[in-house]
């Protein structure tokens, strides 16, 4: 409960004038989780449910011996690295040719003072060299995707929020998303996966909001297929009978921005399998 | 909806039926408590399982405290509705869902939650 006193409500009532601090909030949001479960190593949190349940976990492991993402990884490989009908590459439109950079995502983008995501540049690449740009939940997207999350793991999750009122207006507007009640069901984020992390709602244990983001895209039993965060935001959404926002929508996008930034310092494990 | 939805009963009820014969269609309306239970137990329902145990329902969550000795605890049935209506009066952080305020149960279905609540 101390949590929602120190982010959520605190924050919520507190003047626009007064700012916040993300990098304190963040200390603040992590040792809630590192006290709460003393047993788990820091790391481990990047696996979700799988660092809290020792049954699921096992299912889990022994998925990973032959990961089902594992085809969607190739694919998405030769996506990244099949030149556009210009001649140019996805390498051509990212720093270090676009391998192991998915920890810097999202970012603030000052020119357009907008959050901008690793969907939104691999689209944006497309458009610039003349390709018709993909749809965001699913299939080529988050194969690339899934692609340059695996060249980026072992590295820590390093969001930044620049010294911009623009961006750290944009981090609130997340943080605020997360802790609102909302749906039918009248559920936050924070009341699953916070609070209630580690209980079980039915047979399903909640994970820890932190290290949620480290392993996306996913491939999900569920959807027989591979997904981006954004479509999982919209499920977490619909299961409280709220209406979802459509993937990139600048809601989304900011409630990308505070809850990666909330896990800067795990290490990206993309793509992950889950249920 | 709300005529639609003894049409659907019954003929959940009927299918029921023909399914097992022996049973005899007059007297299979089931009894207040027992639809109570099934307003407890449904997912689409007041899924109370979801975060309670309660004796008799499969796969429980535990985020809420288990739901026995209910009768006993909750003598005054009007504490125990005003807890299944709006959880957040009694504690603004609840995370229970407030099946009456948000219309998530009709009154009359709460009525019979808290008759099946009672044999707990
Ligand atoms: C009613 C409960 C509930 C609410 C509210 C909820 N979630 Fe979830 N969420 C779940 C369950 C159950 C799962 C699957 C088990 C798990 O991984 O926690 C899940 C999984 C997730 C995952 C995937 C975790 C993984 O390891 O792959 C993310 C990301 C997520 N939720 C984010 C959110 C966000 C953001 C919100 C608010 C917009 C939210 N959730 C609201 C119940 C909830
Ligand atoms: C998503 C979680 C959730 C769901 C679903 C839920 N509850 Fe609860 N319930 C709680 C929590 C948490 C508490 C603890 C008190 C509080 O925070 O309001 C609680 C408390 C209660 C109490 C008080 C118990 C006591 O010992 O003081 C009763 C009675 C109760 N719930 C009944 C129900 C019924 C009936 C349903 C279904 C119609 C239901 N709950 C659905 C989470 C839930």
């Amino acid at each position: 409960m101390k949590i929602y006193r120190l982010l959520g409500l605190a924050a919520l009532a507190l003047p626009l004038s007064l700012q916040a601090n993300p990098e304190a909030e963040r200390k603040v949001f992590q040792d809630y989780y590192i006290k709460k479960f003393s047993s788990v190593d820091y790391q481990d949190f990047g696996n979700g449910a799988y660092a809290l349940d020792e049954v699921a976990r096992a299912n889990w492991e022994a998925i990973e011996e032959f990961p089902p993402y594992e085809i969607v990884l190739e694919d998405g490989q030769q996506l990244f690295e099949t030149p556009f009908k210009n001649g140019k590459t996805y390498a051509d439109c990212f720093p270090n040719g676009g391998i192991g950079i998915k920890q810097n995502y999202p970012y603030f983008d000052a020119a357009s003072a907008q959050v901008r995501t690793l969907e939104q540049d691999i689209n944006a690449c497309r458009e610039k060299n003349a390709e018709k740009p993909y749809k965001w939940k699913k299939g080529k997207l988050a194969a690339i995707g899934a692609y340059m999350a695996y060249t980026s793991r072992g590295n820590k999750i390093n969001v930044m929020i620049p010294d911009d009122p623009k961006a750290l207006a944009a981090y609130e507007a997340g943080k605020k998303f997360f802790y609102s009640k909302r749906g039918q069901l009248n559920f936050a984020c924070a009341d699953c996966h916070i609070g209630s992390s580690g209980s079980r709602i039915r047979s399903e244990v909640l994970s820890t909001a932190l290290g949620q983001v480290s392993h996306f895209p996913v491939y999900r039993a569920k959807w027989g297929e591979m997904g981006t965060l954004h479509r999982r935001y919209a499920g977490c959404n619909k299961q409280v009978r709220a209406k979802p926002f459509k993937p990139q929508s600048e809601q989304y996008r900011n409630l990308e921005y505070f809850h990666t930034y909330m896990s800067n310092g795990i290490e990206i494990n993309g793509p992950g399998a889950r249920k | 909806m709300k005529c639609i939805k003894p049409i659907l009963l019954s003929a959940t009820l009927l299918l029921g039926g023909l399914a097992s014969p022996s049973l005899v269609m007059a007297d299979d309306k089931p009894s207040i408590v027992e639809q109570g239970k099934d307003i407890a137990f449904k997912r689409a329902k007041g899924n109370c399982l979801a975060c309670h145990l309660i004796i008799g329902g499969e796969s429980p969550g535990n985020i809420g405290p288990p739901l026995v000795g209910m009768k006993l605890r909750f003598p005054d049935k009007a504490v125990l509705r005003a807890q299944i209506e709006d959880a957040t009066v009694k504690n603004p952080y609840s995370m229970m869902p407030p099946f009456g305020k948000h219309g998530i149960l009709s009154a009359a279905e709460i009525d019979k939650l808290i008759e099946f609540l009672y044999t707990l």
